[in-house]
């Protein structure tokens, strides 16, 4: 790697200044409250430009994120389409590795484990998808999607056992257990998903992404879903990284929500925090893009002007400041905001030079 | 996109309004398709009217056939498997279904027009922008390149392109998702059409550029006086821009009313069911939204009664024996139940007051079991 490359993958100092993982400490339990966390965590993807593809650039998928995900709890992540938020789904996970930052997972550093280190962990990580279409062998039934994690892991110890559990999983994610011999083909969106659901579960991990697990679903069977894994958070007690763009129901399952744009979190708080009292301006026009439900209610004109800029060649200080309408010239377009904390213990963090107050 | 109260420019006398026809009136419309399990009619006996330089929202979850009936008054349904059986559409008094093909091709894309979900894929990827509307100019009115190129300009600028005499030039894989969409209104808006049938026109899109397109439209709306049919699944975005509701289920329309009437006195049970899903205010405590159990009836399987019978929470014996014929329940509103007038208002409307998550007791208006 040559010097140049050394520089550009120097964390932005400015939204280096985090939390260490834990501040909070020990749970009641009496282990950490966080099960996942990144820090400062950056990956970037190589993008062939200019002649025979060498250009040496650079696509900023996910720049210098501090996240926590806690025991039980349900972190929120939203953000429109490219700000990164699924990429750092899978870097939690480790199915991708970053470029710079740590994964730390239950207290263990775990950037650097290699595959075969990793594969006690990936039982304790597991991740849904958004489209119960693509993410199913259409070749394998019922039964040998959700019994293969099983088989891999070596969780059952006769065919028995395996097939009971399977039936306990279909049970719990609320499919009857007649469907274990048919192909994922023969059901619908809402069915597929359970599906995928119950695969993931198979393994009895505490820590899942749903990355977009209802945005491929009508209304009424979203609703459905969403309350089958706020009930299988209850009763197993997992861990969630609840990756949307849908506002609305990313409040209503999170207890904290963190707010991605263009790869890096521009604000997080606890849920109702956030949704009452948005500091950052790019929060507020999310919050008041998404179409209510209520003729009655008076349409609040604030609509951002222009698309999200190309994570390739992100702006300049806070990449937000072009669409801003808070801009404070010399300052937005200049320095980058850190995310700091708006009042000491309130975990309401926002990374803008002129918030909302 | 709301309806203004008088159509001002067109007569500005309220009396003179209610005699005015609607520009679009679809009645009985029956579209079936040939599928290997034998015919199943995705649109069955769908009537609906569309006023002048208002806007109607067709709502429905996936399946329930509001695209169907989309590209049914554009006589777009592929055939086979499709076929337009039985019904009208007519478009200022106007059988639509009757014209000769030719005849039709000189209504699609200039009387009414259409945009679609997806606007990468209903771009040409070969040609240019400004080519693809030109093309649409071309098609109905009797313009020189010059004067098509012309005008292509001015409707990429009056649909918010930024630099619309450059940007003409541009092939679709230049533009970002919004700014394809915004090409698709211009093309659709090339002849100045009195009905624009937008699909799903922002379910694509993220959610700062769907405010972007809806506000487009809106706008647009207003300054040609067109109506737009609008099929959406969103019910914020009905609620934000549509004057009327058509509400379908397996084929049938299951309610119709005033979007402001529908929102606050529901008088289908699966409306109200689709208003209590969507979450909204503040989250009840224990987190839970409310569902609609169940699935859609397979179209090929009817049930002998009610469509929604066996997601009902109202059903009576005579949902199962019979279905309920579309019926006037109140002025201006249809519904087709036999308890039209038990359903109860969304709880969810006195959200307001609701509890904070965690410091409240309240519990959810429906504890789903």
């Amino acid at each position: 790697m040559s010097g140049g490359d050394k520089e550009l993958f120097q964390p932005a100092p400015a939204a280096a200044r985090e939390e260490s993982v834990d501040p909070e400490g020990v749970g009641s339990s009496g282990k950490p409250r966080t099960l996942v966390a990144t820090e400062r965590i950056a990956k970037y993807f190589p993008v062939r430009s200019g002649w025979l593809g060498r250009g040496g650039r650079f696509l900023r998928a996910v720049d210098g994120v501090s996240l926590r995900v806690r025991r039980g709890e349900t972190t929120g992540l939203v953000g429109e389409s490219g700000c990164g938020k699924s990429t750092l789904g899978r870097l939690m996970l480790r199915l991708l590795d970053p470029t710079f930052g740590r994964v730390v997972f239950d207290g263990r550093d775990v950037t650097h484990s290699s595959q075969r280190e990793l594969r006690p962990l990936r039982r304790r990580m597991q991740i849904i998808f958004q489209d119960p279409y693509s993410s199913l062998n259409p070749r394998m039934t019922v039964r040998e999607i959700v019994g293969e994690a099983i088989r891999i892991h070596k969780l059952a110890k006769t065919r028995a056992d395996e097939e009971a559990r399977i039936v306990e999983l279909l049970v719990q994610v609320g499919m009857r257990p007649d469907v274990m011999d048919r192909y994922p083909h023969e059901f619908s969106g809402g069915q597929r998903q359970r599906i995928g659901i119950a695969r993931a579960l198979a393994v009895q991990p505490e820590f899942i992404v749903c990355d977009e697990p209802i945005s491929a679903l009508d209304v009424s069977i979203q609703a459905q879903i969403v309350n089958l894994l706020v009930e299988l958070q209850e009763r197993l007690g997992l861990a969630y990284l609840f990756v949307s763009h849908d506002l609305k129901v990313v409040e209503h399952v999170s207890h904290r929500v963190a707010v991605m744009y263009l790869g890096k979190i521009v604000e997080q708080a606890p849920a109702e925090l956030l949704y009452e009292q948005a500091r950052h301006p790019y929060t507020r026009a999310l919050l008041a893009a998404a179409p209510q439900p209520d003729p009655e209610r008076k349409r609040v004109r604030l609509v951002l002007e222009g698309d999200v800029p190309s994570p390739i060649d992100p702006p300049s200080g806070c990449a937000f400041h072009p669409r801003c309408p808070r801009i404070v010239k010399g300052t937005c377009d200049r320095e980058i905001p850190p995310l700091d904390e708006t009042a000491r213990g309130t975990g309401h963090r926002v990374a803008c030079w002129n918030p909302h107050t | 996109m709301k309806a203004p109260r008088t159509t001002a420019h067109k007569c500005a006398i309220p009396v003179c309004r209610m005699a005015d026809t609607p520009l679009l009136r679809v009645r009985d419309l029956v579209t079936s398709f040939r599928t290997d399990a034998g015919i199943l009619r995705a649109v069955d006996q769908v009537s609906f009217e569309v006023p002048r330089a208002a806007t109607v929202a067709l709502v429905g979850e996936s399946g329930c056939g509001k695209s169907v009936t989309a590209l049914s008054i554009l006589r777009l349904v592929a055939s086979p498997p499709g076929r337009i059986e039985s019904g009208a559409i007519e478009l200022e008094g106007r059988d639509l279904l009757q014209l000769p093909e030719r005849e039709m091709r000189a209504v699609r894309g200039n009387a009414v027009s259409m945009i679609f979900q997806e606007p990468m894929t209903s771009l040409n990827p070969v040609y240019t922008v400004g080519w693809q509307i030109m093309e649409a100019i071309r098609l109905h009115r009797k313009k020189s390149r010059r004067e098509a190129r012309a005008r292509a300009v001015e409707l990429l600028g009056m649909v918010g392109i930024p630099e619309p005499a450059t940007q003409v030039d541009a092939y679709p894989h230049q533009l970002s998702g919004g700014q394809r969409q915004r090409v698709m209104i211009a093309m659709a808006l090339a002849c100045e059409p009195k009905l624009l049938v937008a699909d799903e026109p922002t379910t694509a899109l993220d959610v700062t550029i769907q405010a972007q397109i809806l506000e487009l439209l809106r706008d647009l709306q207003q300054r040609l006086s067109m109506s737009i049919l609008l099929i959406t699944h969103d019910l914020g975005v009905v609620a934000e821009n549509a004057g009327h509701v058509v509400v379908m289920y397996a084929g049938r329309v299951v309610e119709s009313a005033p979007v402001s009437e529908l929102f606050a006195r529901p008088m289908h049970p699966y409306t109200r069911g689709l208003l209590d899903s969507v979450p909204r205010g503040k989250p009840t405590a224990n987190r839970r939204l409310v569902t609609i159990e169940g699935v859609v009836p397979d179209l090929r399987d009817l049930p002998a009664g009610c469509r929604f019978a066996d997601r009902c929470s109202l059903r009576v014996d005579a949902c199962v024996l019979d279905e309920p014929p579309a019926s006037e329940v109140a002025l201006g509103r249809v519904s087709r139940c036999w308890r039209a007038l038990d359903v109860q208002p969304s709880p969810e409307q006195t959200r307001d007051e609701a509890p904070l998550r965690g410091a409240g007791s309240t519990p959810p208006p429906e504890e789903p079991s």
